[in-house]
């Protein structure tokens, strides 16, 4: 059989071996941990503390702004110290709230709630929306939302992104090797959502990338007696976990960017969100934590952590060992998607997938030529659109022609600029031109 | 804040694949077709290639200085030179060699904006700049040289007379510097194809599209194809150096995957009619120079659909 998977894509260098091998370790906070409001897509949340009260591990201390939002919960107990804007990891400062840790990590106590076979579709969900859960692949949708198709009926595939593709990124590795458990019954419960007019439940795919062959295997060991989970192993390429690809690569469907994976009837979930699905519903416990991989040739001891959101990214450096030479770029995700941080005094968040400092920095290094019209970029766009052309038209500001020509099915994915041999940053000028549009959109033609 | 980090969007890097070393694979996959043009014709072909060389190179840099932007370093201007150099016959005055060289930097190339903006293969152009400009000196006659006295395999055959497959395959025949040797040349094409600079779907279907065409006007003409003949039709003129290193140029081909077969059959069938119909016995540079003005269009109708949207369906935004 021909291996799962979709058309374009790169091999980067993956990086994975300096930290695929260390298990997940635990850290502790300093004595401040900062809570953005807005960490999830969507409205703020809105604080429901006030400067000077004190507050317990698991108590919410922000809630929902909107359907499209999501309560945010202290991780440590402390005293409220200021609610003021904070300088975040894209750069943009963001009102939050300060905790001043007391270092007790007094919790206010976790019960489990009714078994899960015994709740109801719409106390699930009320269940993962309290509990604060974001999309913690990096784009921290709302998970709720997610779960809140217009048809749930319609949905027959729930999608577990295993695929980890970004080079680097070894956490959600770490978590399928020590928490299989956790993975298999949170995404039991997510195809418990969808009910079909049969009353069948939904199937549950769990896909992972075949340079995790140990992750494989353990998964179908884990779920051979569960007929309606199947562990599909793709091809490793970038970008297999994009969602686009990923659900073509399992199921044969196609959506673009005008659609939701709810349109061909899937749904999809990363790894630690599940994991934060089943700790909700099977524990009781909001989301406090995540894992975090600290990896990159500039760094002393790289590794996978488990970190108390809100903790800044210098503590989770220095729980690495610090930098074991003096990087030229530090980045927040992976090298393909990841933010360029300029500070590391900036808090972790629900979507911090990683922390990569790099000794050398490409992009600074190789100077952009001119397109010599070589057609790599269109060889690896997942979107099969022409990258160079998009660019060229994004310069221009030649809306039309960008917009003509499926400018905005492009994911962002970095393919083009990764490919480029004359080194142009395509993927920038494509999502600059996007974000115009879109802002666009949004207020209704004005820019 | 005691350090500066370096900040830029995303993806923060980049292959190991750049212009200057792309340029480097086609002088090297061009190296086993220069020596085997040199070996045959004598010294003077070695020296053709150095001025022709040298031409394009100078003529880049001074246009570089005028412009206050040197994009000599390239090494686009060295590809030209040689690839021009490959298109002459030995017997040039060098004179001409460097003129076509200018012509081909500065006229074809850098006036439309330089690398990459060029609408025609420089080379080409300069080789046809060349052939109507010095008829006398570039074709018939201009290939009777020391090493050989008779007309180019193709002229033979056009005037029905027989060649000798197996010189035409190995090179030792008449003809431009380095169009002769299928054997080196097909190992250049190995080089780029391995290392991934070229791929075989501008060759394939232009090569493919060429024996259907000359397959068909022989059953046309009520008679099958004689073996010898397709071989020598293959084997003869510019075809394998047009196919692998002058319809394959990056700037001047279609971007588009379904666009690169569409010009390589374009260029089979202009090649088959200019060689078959045509008053001289060549066809492969002007079929490419044709196929090079016709890419805008050919890329217009091949634009590729996004994926998941139907094939044809809505374009741009819902």
């Amino acid at each position: 059989m021909a291996k799962l998977t979709f058309v374009g894509g790169i091999h980067p260098y993956d990086g994975k071996d300096l930290s695929k091998d260390k298990p997940i370790q635990d850290i502790l906070p300093g004595n401040e941990l900062v809570y953005p409001l807005s960490q999830h897509i969507g409205a703020p949340a809105k604080a429901i503390v006030a400067k000077g009260d004190r507050v317990l591990a698991g108590q919410k201390i922000a809630e929902g702004g909107g359907f499209v939002s999501a309560p945010i919960y202290a991780s440590v107990s402390g005293t409220v110290k200021s609610i003021e804007p904070k300088r975040v990891v894209t750069g943009d400062l963001i009102m939050s709230i300060v905790l001043e840790n007391d270092g007790l990590y007094e919790d206010v106590g976790f019960y489990p709630p009714a078994p899960f076979e015994t709740l109801s579709r719409e106390d699930i969900i009320d269940i993962i929306r309290e509990a604060g859960i974001v999309g913690m692949g990096g784009a921290g949708f709302p998970t709720h939302v997610k779960l809140s198709p217009k048809e749930p009926e319609k949905i027959e595939y729930v999608i577990a992104n295993c695929a980890e593709c970004e080079p680097y990124l070894t956490s959600d590795y770490r978590r399928m090797l020590e928490e299989p458990e956790k993975l298999v019954v949170g995404l039991q419960i997510l195809m418990r959502l969808f009910e079909n007019q049969q009353g069948k439940y939904a199937h549950g795919i769990i896909a992972v990338e075949d340079n995790k062959p140990d992750c494989i295997s353990l998964l179908r060991q884990m779920t051979k007696d569960i007929p309606e989970i199947s562990v599909k192993a793709l091809k490793t390429k970038y970008p297999q976990g994009g969602e686009r690809q990923l659900i073509y690569a399992t199921t044969g469907r196609k959506i673009n960017s005008t659609m939701l994976p709810a349109d061909v009837g899937c749904v999809v979930n990363n790894v630690d969100t599940i994991v934060a699905v089943y700790r909700a519903v099977m524990e009781g416990r909001p989301l406090m934590e995540r894992i975090v991989t600290v990896t990159g040739d500039a760094v002393a001891s790289p590794g996978n952590f488990r970190v108390k959101i809100g903790t800044s990214y210098q503590e989770i450096l220095n729980a690495a060992g610090g930098f074991r030479t003096k990087p030229e770029k530090i980045i927040c995700g992976g090298p393909m998607m990841g933010f360029g941080m300029f500070d590391l005094n900036v808090p972790s968040t629900k979507t911090s997938t990683a922390l990569l400092g790099l000794s050398k920095d490409d992009v600074a290094a190789m100077e952009p030529g001119p397109c010599i019209n070589c057609g790599r970029c269109v060889e690896v766009c997942p979107g099969r659109v022409i990258p160079s052309r998009l660019a060229d038209y994004a310069e221009h500001f030649d809306e039309e022609a960008f917009l003509e020509n499926h400018g905005m099915e492009c994911c962002e994915c970095g393919c083009c600029s990764f490919i480029c041999p004359a080194k142009r940053p395509l993927t920038q000028e494509i999502k600059s031109m996007r974000k115009i549009q879109l802002a666009k959109k949004k207020t209704g033609g004005k820019a | 804040m005691s350090e500066l980090f370096k900040v830029s969007s995303n993806p923060h890097i980049r292959s190991k694949v750049t212009t200057n070393g792309i340029m480097l694979a086609v002088i090297v996959a061009l190296l086993p077709a220069a020596g085997f043009g040199i070996y045959n014709f004598g010294p003077r072909a070695m020296a053709v290639i150095l001025v022709t060389i040298a031409s394009t190179v100078l003529t880049e840099f001074l246009f570089g200085l005028y412009k206050k932007k040197l994009t000599v370093t390239d090494l686009s201007a060295v590809v030209t030179g040689l690839l021009l150099a490959l298109n002459l016959p030995v017997t040039i005055p060098l004179w001409m060699a460097a003129l076509g060289g200018v012509f081909a930097i500065l006229v074809v190339k850098m006036v439309f904006g330089g690398l990459g903006q060029n609408f025609m293969n420089p080379a080409l152009a300069a080789r046809c700049f060349l052939l109507i400009s010095f008829p006398g000196a570039m074709a018939g006659k201009a290939f009777e040289c020391d090493a050989y006295t008779g007309a180019t395999p193709l002229e033979i055959l056009k005037n029905g007379g027989e060649v000798n497959v197996m010189d035409m395959v190995i090179g030792r025949t008449a003809g431009t510097i380095g169009e002769t040797s299928v054997i080196a040349l097909v190992i250049g094409a190995c080089i780029l194809i391995l290392l991934g600079v070229i791929d075989l779907r501008i060759p394939g279907s232009y090569i493919a599209t060429f024996v259907v065409f000359l397959v068909v006007v022989d059953l046309a003409k009520g008679q099958w194809i004689s073996p010898a003949y397709l071989t020598a039709q293959l084997a003869g003129g510019g075809l394998m150096l047009g196919a692998f290193f002058m319809a394959t140029d990056y700037v001047t081909r279609p971007i588009t995957i379904k666009g690169q077969y569409l010009y390589g059959i374009f260029l089979g069938l202009m090649t088959g009619v200019f060689r078959v119909f045509g008053s001289g016995a060549e066809g492969v540079s002007y079929a490419i120079i044709l196929g090079n003005l016709l890419v805008p269009l050919i890329e217009r109708i091949t634009r590729p659909t996004a994926f998941g949207y139907e094939k044809g369906g809505r374009r741009g935004e819902k």
